[in-house]
């Protein structure tokens, strides 16, 4: 099968204001199969969402190769949808010109940007919301905005950088049952970044566990749940459970290693 | 309800005052050395001297001419100096928000500019423009500029990353990155400037007549100070005020228009 995703070796260092360097990864090694749907999970601070921008070309990497589809990165490539932690539908387009704004990147009319865009708010369960401005939407509304803007350009590659983490539980084992529902009707890779290991297991494939900063792969778990599956009640399956625990052995270290070093910093 | 005590104690603070005015004016002796005097009706004149006065303007015309074509020339003046700078404000501001190199360049002339006081270019545009409405309009236009430019320079350097990545993610390239999120994340920034820079704008086109001027309003409170008629300055002052407070009423209604998207503010705190 062959890789949608690669990163081989990939180190990335940032620049700090007050002029020092600062490791987010070092040596990261990682694969995504077609299709594969993988969650990325660590301690926080590890270097997660820096993966994600290395994927999606909004930060190139400073040793080491990042290849999508075979082809190196260079800067952002289509095919490329990514979901951001924060909130980023734009607070000045209603509903329907925020899923429209991609195709009207792309070059399709107005018109017929407008008509795709009612098509997958009616996909994400926001008909008749079009005309709204995010203000007026709850958060779980603004996450199905955002879904449906970085869905309709059609992605092969669909980066997530713990998306769901601001909703609460109800709202956010609905949003991701509609997010696996709608993934099993395209062909898209899939990187999930979290911190939740359950979310983690409970959606995807694959598992990468990340060691404390700089962030590094520890380990990697195929996930092989049956699908379709439904996140709020395969959590209580042996198997998940079976999953978990082996996961969490190595999660836990990483998870007090980084929790030990906060400590520290702040006293 | 609410509405309505604050229009009642709004015209409460406008009968003392002016009333207080009047009234001091009235028991006021100054003219007779030892006798009891407040306010010398000859230096701060009284409301209704001040009120006589606008209506003589308005029935009789002012020395300059109809006091309408006094208003309007100032109003031009005003308007005229206000587009011109706001446009250049946010022109400038832009391009200096979005280039790094440009900012870096330019950045210290701006401030040196800027630290200057910039009404005394008035004289150099009557020197060089002439007495017309050029020269006044100049004047306004380098007033409004500054606080323009700083105001939407600084919106476009805090627009949201995370709203750029997201729009060059979904394949926005540069100019539709400018037009479709920085300008619009900027604008907020830059109506609230608008604010402010209507009330330079009116300082500009005023001190530009000063300057030299046969017309306008800041024309006309020259002349009455020339005179010695304390009257016709607050009457001109008191003109200027409500041209003031008509466009502050347009900017706020333009405001809302252009920042629909923005959830109502939730206590109203704006005068």
């Amino acid at each position: 099968m062959q890789s949608a995703i690669e990163l081989r070796g990939v180190t990335k260092r940032f620049l700090t204001p007050s002029g020092g360097v600062y490791t987010a990864l070092r040596d990261l090694t990682m694969a995504v199969g077609e299709g594969e749907f993988c969650a990325v999970v660590g301690p926080t601070g590890c270097g997660k969402s820096t993966t994600l921008a290395l994927i999606s070309g909004l930060e190139p990497a400073s040793e080491g190769e990042v290849a999508v589809f075979g082809k190196p990165v260079d800067g952002i490539a289509d095919g490329i949808g990514y979901m951001f932690q924060a909130d980023a539908v734009f607070p000045w387009k209603t509903v329907v010109e925020n899923v429209a704004a991609g195709p009207r990147y792309h070059g399709v009319s107005s018109r017929d940007a407008r008509d795709r865009a009612r098509e997958w708010i009616t996909r994400v369960g926001l008909a008749g919301f079009e005309d709204r401005y995010p203000y007026q939407l709850s958060g779980g509304m603004r996450k199905r905005v955002a879904l449906a803007q970085s869905l309709i350009n059609g992605p092969r590659i669909l980066l997530m950088d713990e998306p769901f983490s601001a909703l609460d539980v109800q709202t956010r084992s609905l949003m991701e049952n509609e997010l696996l529902g709608l993934w099993a009707a395209s062909s898209a890779s899939v990187v999930f970044v979290t911190h939740d290991l359950e979310e983690a297991i409970s959606l995807s494939d694959r598992v990468f566990v990340i060691t404390a900063g700089p962030g590094t792969v520890k380990s990697n778990y195929k996930v092989d749940l049956p699908r379709p599956r439904n996140v709020a009640e395969i959590r209580f399956q042996p198997h998940f459970i079976e999953i978990y625990e082996e996961i969490w052995k190595d999660l836990k270290d990483e998870v007090l290693v980084s929790y030990e070093r906060q400590k520290r910093g702040a006293a | 309800m609410r509405s309505l005590k604050v229009q009642g104690l709004r015209l409460a603070v406008a009968v003392v005052v002016l009333g207080g005015w009047q009234l001091g004016a009235q028991v006021s002796d100054c003219n007779t050395a030892g006798h009891f005097c407040v306010v010398d009706k000859f230096f701060w004149s009284q409301p209704s001297d001040i009120g006589l006065k606008l209506w003589t303007w308005i029935t009789e015309g002012t020395d300059l001419g109809p006091i309408w074509d006094q208003v309007l020339v100032t109003m031009q003046e005003t308007v005229g100096g206000f587009i011109v700078g706001s446009i250049l404000g946010v022109i400038f501001g832009v391009a200096l928000g979005r280039s790094r190199l440009l900012a870096d360049v330019m950045g210290p002339y701006i401030k040196a500019a800027n630290a200057i006081p910039r009404v005394v270019v008035g004289a150099l545009f009557a020197i060089s423009l002439g007495l017309d409405i050029k020269a006044k309009i100049a004047t306004a236009a380098i007033l409004v500029f500054f606080v323009v430019f700083f105001n939407a320079f600084q919106g476009v350097r805090e627009v949201d990353r995370n709203l750029i990545a997201n729009a060059r993610i979904l394949g926005a390239r540069d100019r539709q990155l400018t037009t479709e999120i920085i300008i619009p994340s900027a604008l907020s920034w830059i109506i609230a400037s608008l604010h402010t820079s209507f009330g330079l704008a009116l300082v500009g086109a005023v001190v530009g007549e000063l300057f030299g001027a046969t017309q306008g309003l800041g024309e006309l409170i020259y002349a009455a100070k020339n005179n010695f008629d304390a009257a016709g300055v607050f009457a001109g002052m008191a003109l200027l005020a409500a041209i003031a407070l008509v466009a502050e009423a347009l900017i706020t209604a333009l405001e809302n228009r252009l920042i629909r998207w923005r959830p109502p503010v939730v206590t109203e705190t704006r005068i």
